[in-house]
């Protein structure tokens, strides 16, 4: 499957949830698929998307917190593995689109091909962890996931695909931040 | 010296309900107040700059984020102020230890503790360093900012906060 498959399959999925964005095209592709107040786009702050959607999560028990990461970040934070295992919040599934590169640099290798991510999440302590490598899967997957207490990782294997004419989030980073807040802030149950 | 513990109920009472950070000896008294209170919850972090992601993102869930950490571990979490807290206007408070605040320090310390604060001048980041004579105002301070969107330091010094080992 596509990377921007994989996108397709899982944007339209989301409704209320909140959704923390790792930066290069994982933020363009779900922000031209769907774009949410609930979403957050960290255009920056490489390896961080993890931590952040930890922290949310582990604040609002209330609200389902998906965080839509790549391998690279991954690899980059793996310690937030770690804590997000330790941490434990039920609300939280981390998704990675693992694309096996660092696409929006010019599709420089990264070590996942080698190193099942999957498996080290499983170890850290994560409660579900799965695998999907074909589309069709994704949206069972992603369901299944959805219904139980987490914290859950979703690996889901794809190609390099990006179409470098996709737009980049055209909210300036504070529009992203207040926009975010307000829209969480009004679903608080 | 000032009590980990007066120190702790100013920043309880303050409003300020989400903790992390790495540890240091001279905070270590401060993270044990923490730690042990149920009502504030602690989060050990493996590495600053994911100490900074998890504020971030409590402070986008409406808490007030609190950051404990080494000065060795600025130069971690410059990517994560300069790209996400300072274009974001995601505040944090960073209580942060000076080591290595004079040349007697252990030799790892001697030189971030001799740039720590033009690193904070260089990314237009506002600390103070406190004493018992200003902490009340500092931490002032640091609130005021941190109602603009900006991240502010508390830098400590040796033998500041009493240990708590």
């Amino acid at each position: 499957m596509k990377g921007t498959e994989a996108f397709e399959e899982i944007i339209p999925l989301l409704t209320d949830e909140i959704a923390i964005h790792a930066n290069g095209y994982i933020c363009r592709e779900s922000f031209n698929i769907k774009d949410r107040g609930e979403n957050f786009y960290m255009i920056g702050s490489m390896g961080l998307a993890s931590s952040i959607g930890l922290g949310v999560a582990v604040s609002r028990p209330d609200q389902k917190t998906i965080i839509i990461d790549g391998d690279g970040n991954v690899l980059m934070s793996m310690g937030t593995l770690a804590m997000i295992a330790a941490a434990a919040p039920k609300n939280l599934i981390h998704i990675v689109i693992d694309n096996e590169t660092y696409e929006s640099t010019g599709r420089q290798r990264s070590l996942s091909k080698l190193v099942s991510l999957e498996k080290v999440a499983q170890s850290a302590g994560y409660i579900h962890t799965k695998k999907v490598t074909n589309k069709s899967q994704i949206k069972g997957a992603f369901q299944e996931l959805i219904g139980k207490d987490g914290p859950s990782f979703l690996l889901i294997k794809v190609e390099p695909s990006f179409d470098k004419s996709t737009g980049r989030v055209h909210h300036t980073p504070e529009e992203i931040t207040f926009r975010f807040m307000k829209s969480i802030k009004k679903t608080k149950s | 010296m000032l009590t980990s513990k007066v120190f702790s109920e100013l920043l309880f009472s303050k409003g300020f309900n989400f903790f992390t950070g790495v540890p240091c000896s001279l905070l270590s008294g401060l993270i044990s107040i923490i730690d042990d209170d149920p009502k504030t919850p602690y989060y050990p972090a493996v590495r600053e700059d994911a100490a900074v992601g998890l504020c971030a993102g409590a402070y986008l869930a409406g808490k007030l984020p609190v950051l404990l950490m080494q000065n060795s571990g600025l130069g971690y979490c410059l990517n994560a102020f300069t790209s996400l807290n300072l274009i974001y206007k995601i505040p944090v408070l960073v209580i942060m230890s000076w080591r290595g605040e004079d040349s007697t320090d252990a030799p790892e310390h001697i030189i971030m503790g001799e740039i720590n604060q033009n690193l904070l001048n260089t990314c237009g980041m506002e600390y103070s360093v406190i004493s018992s004579d200003n902490y009340k105002a500092s931490l002032n301070t640091a609130i005021q900012q941190m109602e603009k969107g900006l991240p502010y330091t508390l830098m400590v010094g040796k033998g500041y906060f009493n240990e708590g080992h």
